[in-house]
């Protein structure tokens, strides 16, 4: 590979300048002082705050709702994550096989990508209206009682649905993208050398798609962590009473709600280092097993 | 082992487009059959009918003694070496090449040493548990081999297997590929849009044009007897000249005045295509053809003089110790040097 050469080390610095700042600014700063202040504890309107320790952190740990959050968001993550990829899969391989109106089928499917999050939280707080929605009137019809809002495992059932809905076209984008991406000759090969389509998928399709797929992966998980507040936010309706919360959601009902602003920084911190670890853990251990073309 | 038998064979695709015409022919058990013609000339979709993986819009098609339409290409029992090779990337060398055999259901230790087996006859053993981007052109080229040997099929189908490589590796691999099948025995199609690959590897050959057959015969049946225009100038380098010319009273006449000796004309009368090889015309100061040198091209064991013969193109092939010179010259025919063909078809006369 050729390297460029700079004569200066002044230059490059100039180069990355605009980049390094916009992470200190909104990344590093930020971070450090969620930090900082998770030590203190403040008064209900921030006027005065006092250094605590990690007292912050203890109760946190003896919170029955602050663990029940945790469990919740492992189950979310967890389901949202598996049924996002496992759906956009399927349907990436069935739209790959499709030839005749092919772009129009895609188009259509990847439409859902364009709706911002808290408009697929309103679809989906219309769909599951106690009244009105046309999935409680469904599931009526089964002599399901569905109770958005007031049955615990029914709001978040909704949650994971209207998530998993809002996550299946990036997916999709994606998975399509890679499966054509596998050239038409080794598919060939592979049909000559086997007789089975699914053997064929398992064998050849799905190892060379694996690098999308853990790349998907790691997208899918920041998604169900963060990017689902919107969604649970109209869902909730801000009210969040003894609903299902994600950790990300309780941090800003404890602290912009409830006041908490040192409660509310320790659990970011909590889930700062939680991801953290959960990266290092996808790269050393799955990373390894992928091979990349 | 089996012969290959197409019966009037067609492919329309779906917009109509008609890429192969209804075409019949035979290859007896054991030959190497060569699929040639430029591209777009429907050699590779016959490769492909016959492999499976294209719609056979009419006719027939059966491997040994079974029509294989409707079957499955992996039921076909066919191996097929691919341009860009093909080979799975993410599977060792051996993988890729048993992958073929444990699909069907043959036992790990078998599976073992028949890929040891090949991978002695192509020199892979070393590189066996090597992953394909492990690995140079030539190589991938030998794997490829070495997975539809393994297979033990009744049929290779082979679609331009050497394009890929380079011009030193190509020729090496030429021969291997033959001497192998040679070897084996097997039943064999090869696709290339290579006159030199299609004349040094064929037991026979197909000259395909705009998807119809223009002729099949052996490499020396094709070069001393082409069927048509087409076939006289696609196959043999330097291209055989073609020049224009009139028959009348038994004589050709070219442009310029000039009778071509040895063209008899069976009556024929009106224009027609002379076709003269290179190789076949030298100089001779009492020729009866004259030729007016523009360029000469050196090419190291011969030199080609190329020029203009009663104002068509026309070049000489002359061996590398002949003395040549720009300007004008007498050329005389070597004995049976002269094809005729009917100007408007383009067909063989006689």
């Amino acid at each position: 590979m050729k390297r460029a050469a700079f004569g200066h080390i002044g230059f490059p610095i100039l180069l990355l300048l605009p980049q390094l700042v916009i992470i200190a600014i909104f990344f590093y700063w930020p971070a450090a002082y969620a930090v900082q202040s998770s030590f203190y504890a403040q008064d209900m309107f921030g006027f005065t705050s006092t250094f605590v320790g990690l007292e912050n952190y203890t109760r946190l740990a003896g919170a029955t709702n602050y663990v029940n959050a945790l469990n919740f968001t492992v189950i979310f993550t967890v389901l949202v994550t598996f049924f996002s990829l496992t759906i956009a899969l399927l349907l990436a391989v069935k739209a790959d096989k499709v030839i005749r109106g092919a772009k129009t089928y895609r188009t259509l499917l990847m439409w859902v990508y364009a709706i911002a999050p808290p408009v697929a939280g309103l679809i989906g707080v219309m769909l599951f209206d106690q009244s009105r929605g046309n999935l409680t009137q469904f599931l009526a019809s089964f002599g399901y009682e569905f109770r958005l809002g007031v049955n615990y495992w029914d709001t978040a059932s909704a949650m994971i649905a209207v998530s998993v809905w809002k996550q299946i076209p990036v997916n999709f984008i994606f998975f399509l993208s890679g499966l054509q991406a596998i050239p038409r000759s080794v598919r060939e090969a592979a049909l000559i050398d086997n007789r089975s389509g699914t053997s064929r998928f398992w064998d050849i399709t799905f190892p060379l798609l694996a690098p999308t797929g853990f790349f998907l992966l790691i997208i899918n998980i920041t998604y169900s962590l963060f990017d689902t507040f919107g969604i649970i936010d109209t869902l909730v309706k801000s009210e969040p009473g003894n609903n299902p919360l994600t950790l990300v959601y309780r941090v800003y009902v404890d602290g912009f709600r409830g006041g908490d602003l040192g409660g509310s920084s320790a659990q970011s911190v909590v889930l700062m280092i939680l991801v953290l670890i959960l990266t290092i853990v996808q790269f050393r251990f799955l990373e390894r097993r992928i091979h990349y073309t | 082992m089996a012969q290959v038998t197409l019966n009037q064979v067609r492919k329309v695709y779906p917009n109509g487009a008609e890429a192969l015409e209804p075409s019949t022919f035979t290859i007896p058990d054991g030959e190497l059959c060569v699929l040639v013609g430029p591209s777009g000339c429907g050699k590779s979709t016959m490769l492909r009918m016959v492999a499976g993986l294209e719609d056979i819009t009419e006719g027939e098609i059966s491997i040994g003694d079974r029509i294989v339409n409707d079957i499955d290409p992996a039921d076909r029992n066919i191996a097929m070496v691919f341009q860009n090779y093909a080979l799975y990337p993410h599977m060792t060398v051996a993988r890729n090449m048993g992958y073929g055999l444990k699909n069907r259901g043959m036992d790990k230790g078998q599976i073992a040493a028949k890929v040891r087996e090949a991978a002695e006859m192509l020199n892979l053993t070393e590189f066996l548990d090597r992953r394909p981007s492990q690995l140079s052109g030539g190589q991938r080229q030998r794997v490829a081999m070495g997975r539809a040997i393994v297979r033990e099929p009744d049929l290779f189908l082979f679609d331009e297997p050497l394009s890929n490589l380079d011009a030193k590796l190509r020729n090496q691999m030429r021969i291997e590929i033959r001497a192998l099948q040679r070897r084996l025995g097997t039943t064999a199609m090869y696709v290339t849009h290579d006159q030199v690959e299609a004349m040094t590897m064929a037991d026979r050959i197909i000259v395909l044009s705009n998807g119809h057959i223009e002729q099949i015969g052996t490499p020396n049946e094709i070069y001393e007897h082409p069927a048509s225009t087409f076939v006289a100038s696609f196959m043999g380098a330097p291209p055989m000249n073609l020049l224009e010319a009139d028959a009348a009273q038994g004589r050709v006449t070219l442009k310029n005045g000039e009778v071509v000796p040895q063209a008899s004309v069976n009556g024929h009368a009106g224009a027609v295509t002379v076709g003269i090889r290179p190789e076949d015309i030298m100089p001779s100061p009492q020729g009866d053809l004259t030729l007016d040198v523009d360029i000469i091209e050196e090419l190291g064991a011969q030199r080609l003089l190329h020029g203009q013969m009663g104002g068509q193109a026309f070049s000489v092939a002359v061996p590398k110790d002949q003395e040549a010179s720009t300007g004008e010259m007498r050329l005389a025919l070597k004995p049976n040097a002269v094809h005729l063909f009917d100007a408007d078809q383009g067909r063989r006369l006689g």
